[in-house]
């Protein structure tokens, strides 16, 4: 045996006969276990992106043709507002808290979180102030001032829709503070002696610098709609002209929150990708360190570019400079990532599964969001294109090119850890084609759109841009169509997929080193740490600690580094079987 | 015969800079220029695009090269070569994305100095006061930064234009106006800096033309106010600088001409400015770029760029179709009011009777 798989039968739990088996009643009840609530996040989450999605798809529905023709005005108002806030504070931003849940414990050797309880309870608020906010549409007076909810507009619209709004988003941001919260002491108290920081895996990094990044913004944007809140329904006038107050301070509160928000729906997954290529690479991550650092710059730099959403509502010149020159910075470390991954990728043996595939996309997609974010930072530029198709088309591909296919990639990936078995490989492939396609085909037309003239959130638009919207509807339809594959995939696969195998991709971080599923409390004992974390092709068995030591974790010493031989009788990748 | 690599990467990097640049200048995504300052943003515009056209090709080129060449063949279960970091390529790859950076940043502050962006005293000077309630009038351009400049006795023509405006029964459906509780007499709480001012050639002169524009929802106002004129639609002429004064009745909304390249947030209670020099003639279409309503889209109004005959010509249909109006607008002029019939306007919407004001004046 090679000491790879040493370390994996010295870490499996030898008690239980049928590791990590539960009832199906399981994920519908208050646990505590991390890995059930890290799947409830993701379940609920999804059931919150198909229903984004279907506004999505109406929206772009009133929008293939330039007279207001399927819904009325408000409605059309209502339903982006709602798509916004679903994907942002259900889908994604709940998404990533869910892989942070079911991951960190595994990967960093902990038997559970800091806080168990504090982590069913951050979970359990987002049922609610989910069907919160779609009631709103029942009771007929649904939020539609924009998920940017600015007053005056937001106060003279619907009360009682706009209230709703504040309270479910109150809400959504108190789970958030708490995951947080448990996320930051978690990594910081609970890691296996022998884990040093640095050899953290980089999922764990990301985490630790979007948390951070929670705790500071997030009481920021629950403190601009508490005080939203009073003007609404006390009749205060913090943002009220009419009373002395000033709108655009709302604006500074919102997007202190709002801003550094894209880098938390956008941080896990850049931790979720720089996991996901070198195992399937097999190549150590190039640039371990820049990539870990690079993670807390963004954090840190995220929070001092909220102003550029704000150029043109009259803010001094040379704050617009400063804004301008910082929101240009952050593109360094966000390079830095793009980079280290590419040479990454360069010279391995990559295997070409859906994980990977939706790895690649990521890349692909972020990049021209990125590129599209520094244009944005341009101060003459933006003055022309804020508010327009062009920032929708932005935002859409950092977003959804981003963040989601950055979900599916960890979905994929970690789908044999969370339920013991393969997804299919032919269908996910599917999905990641029609992916691809309706991607593009719905948000690039978008650009153009926005340089020549049409700004956002409108129902009605000059007929010149008939053609392109169009394109873009067919497009949204082709993505909407992409995730029926990938819903019955993983259905079908949970059910009666192929046996994965404790770890399928034979990888080296800690979470592939238990049973697949993972055991109640994950490992026996402090497990141990027998190679670095993408030591993937290094021979490095002299340096550590042998693994027939009786008492491994007692021994001290430097980690031993090692590689998994391929056993020549067993087909070592899960594509070559069969 | 075989080429040695290095000679293929200089190739290849000579035909991406070449198609960059190609491309760069030849989107076609922008509509057409039509002030001096739009000229200089797509200058800045087309400098981002080549870059970023290179770096798009770069990435994504090698993306999809190492997806291809590098792909696992069936039965290879080897890993790759063990290239854990290399210090010198990756602190090049720091350095020249930060370069860029500065390179767009510095290209971007010419660009907004250029176009009368950037005056890092403005706001301080901004006064909070009264006067600033009032829509700059006619007299200096930099009314909204010289606290000194004596305040207008003349009354808030904008404000007048838009309530009657509000009045007319045919828009005041869509408009909802009632639901609105400030929509009357928005209390300015100071103002705002000229946000794209005067181009540094033209420093501390006055733009050559006012227009007062008053956003509200969902039509767009238009006084000029050295003649009174208050009309729908926004007629500039080609070389003389203007200066928009900006500001809105009830919610925010945004001043956007895309051909302008110049995009400003009229906020209620705030004022804002811009100054630009039109520079081709043409119909434009003047939209609101900020949400303010399910009738958000349909908040447009007609520009027109057109000659200084044409202009003129236009100024002189206006004024004799506004007389009536005029007059009436200047013979309320408040020096002339006793505090009662000042106040009356405001007093009525808070329910205060007029004998109620006259026994707290005695």
């Amino acid at each position: 045996m090679t000491q790879a798989q040493l370390q994996e039968t010295a870490n499996i739990p030898a008690l239980l006969e049928e590791p990590g088996v539960r009832k199906w009643q399981d994920f519908f009840g208050f646990q505590t276990d991390h890995k059930v609530i890290g799947i409830q996040y993701l379940v609920t989450s999804f059931i919150f992106y198909c229903i984004g999605g279907v506004m999505a798809d109406l929206v772009r529905t009133e929008l293939r043709t330039p007279e207001v023709d399927f819904v009325t005005p408000e409605v059309y108002n209502s339903l982006f507002t709602l798509h916004a806030t679903i994907m942002i504070f259900l889908w994604i931003v709940p998404a990533g808290a869910g892989f942070a849940n079911y991951l960190i414990p595994l990967m960093i050797g902990a038997k559970d979180m800091a806080f168990p309880r504090l982590n069913a309870v951050a979970f359990w608020m987002i049922p609610p102030a989910g069907v919160l906010l779609i009631a709103s549409l029942v009771v007929g007076d649904a939020p539609d001032a924009g998920w940017t909810s600015y007053p005056p507009l937001s106060l003279v619209t619907g009360q009682v829709g706009e209230g709703i709004w504040i309270m479910s988003v109150l809400l959504l941001g108190t789970s958030s503070i708490l995951g947080s919260i448990n996320f930051l002491v978690t990594l910081i108290k609970m890691r296996i002696p022998s884990m040093d920081i640095h050899k953290m895996p980089l999922f764990c990094w990301a985490m630790f610098a979007t948390s951070s990044l929670v705790l500071v913004s997030t009481p920021v944007l629950a403190a601009g709609l508490i005080l939203l809140s009073f003007d609404l329904i006390a009749g205060t006038t913090f943002f009220n002209p009419t009373g002395g107050g000033d709108p655009v301070v709302y604006q500074h509160m919102f997007w202190f929150y709002s801003h550094p928000a894209v880098y938390i729906m956008i941080l896990p997954f850049f931790g979720a990708i720089s996991e996901i290529i070198p195992i399937h690479s097999r190549k150590p991550i190039f640039g371990y360190k820049a990539i870990a650092y690079s993670s807390l710059a963004i954090s840190f730099l995220g929070l001092i570019v909220w102003a550029h959403h704000m150029f043109t509502s009259g803010i001094p010149g040379w704050l617009r400079m400063f804004f301008m020159i910082t929101t240009m910075i952050i593109a360094v470390p966000t390079g830095i990532k793009i980079f280290s991954w590419l040479a990454t990728m360069w010279g391995g043996k990559i295997r070409l599964n859906s994980a990977m595939l939706f790895a690649i996309g990521f890349v692909g997609t972020f990049v021209i969001g990125g590129i599209s974010g520094v244009m944005l930072a341009a101060v003459p530029f933006d003055i022309h294109v804020h508010d327009t198709y062009f920032v929708v088309a932005h935002l859409h591909y950092v977003l959804f090119g981003g963040s989601v296919l950055g979900i599916f990639a960890a979905i994929y990936h970690w789908f044999p850890k969370m339920t013991g078995r393969m997804v299919n490989e032919f269908w996910g492939k599917v999905h990641f084609a029609l992916t691809i396609v309706g991607l593009n085909m719905t948000f690039l037309p978008m650009h153009k759109l926005g340089l020549m003239g049409m700004n956002r959130r409108i129902a009605q638009y000059d007929p010149k841009f008939t053609t392109l919207n169009e394109i873009c509807t067919y497009g949204s339809y082709i993505l909407a169509i992409s995730t029926f594959p990938f819903i019955i995939n993983a259905i079908w696969s949970w059910l009666y997929g192929e046996k994965a195998g404790n770890n399928p991709w034979r990888a080296l971080t800690l979470e592939w080193m238990t049973t697949s599923p993972p055991a109640i409390e994950n490992f026996d004992r402090t497990p141990v740490l027998a190679t670095g974390p993408y030591d993937y092709g290094l021979e490095r068995a002299n340096e550590g600690v042998p693994l027939s030591d009786p008492n491994p974790i007692l021994s001290g010493g430097p980690n031993s580094v090692l590689r998994a031989e391929p056993d020549p009788a067993v087909a070592a990748n899960p594509e070559d079987r069969k | 015969m075989k080429i040695p690599s290095s000679i293929w990467t200089l190739l290849i990097g000579i035909v991406l800079t070449l198609a960059s640049l190609w491309y760069g200048q030849n989107h076609g995504l922008l509509p057409a220029a039509a002030t001096d300052e739009a000229v200089l943003v797509d200058g800045l515009f087309n400098a981002m695009m080549i870059v970023s056209t290179g770096i798009f090709l770069l990435v994504e080129g090698i993306l999809i090269y190492s997806a291809f060449k590098y792909r696992r063949r069936a039965g290879d279960n080897e890993d790759g070569p063990p290239v854990e970091g290399n210090v010198p390529l990756e602190i090049l790859w720091t350095a020249i994305p930060a370069i860029i950076v500065i390179g767009i940043s510095v290209y971007s502050f010419d660009v907004y100095n250029e176009i009368g962006g950037f005056d890092p005293h403005a706001i301080h000077e901004a006064p909070i006061n009264q006067e600033s309630m009032k829509m700059p009038g006619h007299g200096s351009a930099m009314a909204a930064t010289l606290s000194d400049t004596p305040g207008s006795s003349e009354p808030n023509l904008n404000q007048e234009k838009s309530d009657e405006a509000m009045q007319d029964p045919a828009t005041a459906k869509v408009r909802n106006a009632d639901q609105i509780p400030q929509l009357r007499n928005a209390p300015g709480v100071g103002s705002v800096a000229p946000t794209i001012g005067e181009s540094p050639d033209r420093e501390g002169k006055p733009a050559q033309l006012q227009v007062n524009v008053t956003g509200l929802q969902y039509a767009w106002i238009f006084t000029y106010p050295e003649t009174g004129i208050t009309t729908g639609e926004m007629h500039v002429p080609i070389g003389r600088e203007v200066e928009i004064n900006m500001t809105a009745n009830d919610v925010i909304h945004a001043f956007w001409v895309p051909e302008f390249r110049l995009k400003q947030d009229a906020i209620p209670g705030r004022q804002s400015n811009i100054r630009f020099t039109p520079k081709k003639a043409g119909d434009y279409v003047l939209i609101c770029a900020e949400l303010c309503g399910p009738y958000h889209g349909a908040m447009r109004a007609p520009v027109v760029v057109e000659s200084e005959e044409a202009f003129d010509k236009w100024m002189q249909e206006q004024l004799v179709a506004s007389k009536e109006t005029l007059n009436q607008a200047v013979a309320v002029n408040p020096a002339n009011l006793s505090p009662n019939d000042f106040l009356a306007p405001y007093t009525k919407d808070m329910g205060i009777k007029p004998e109620i004001l006259h026994q707290v004046h005695h």
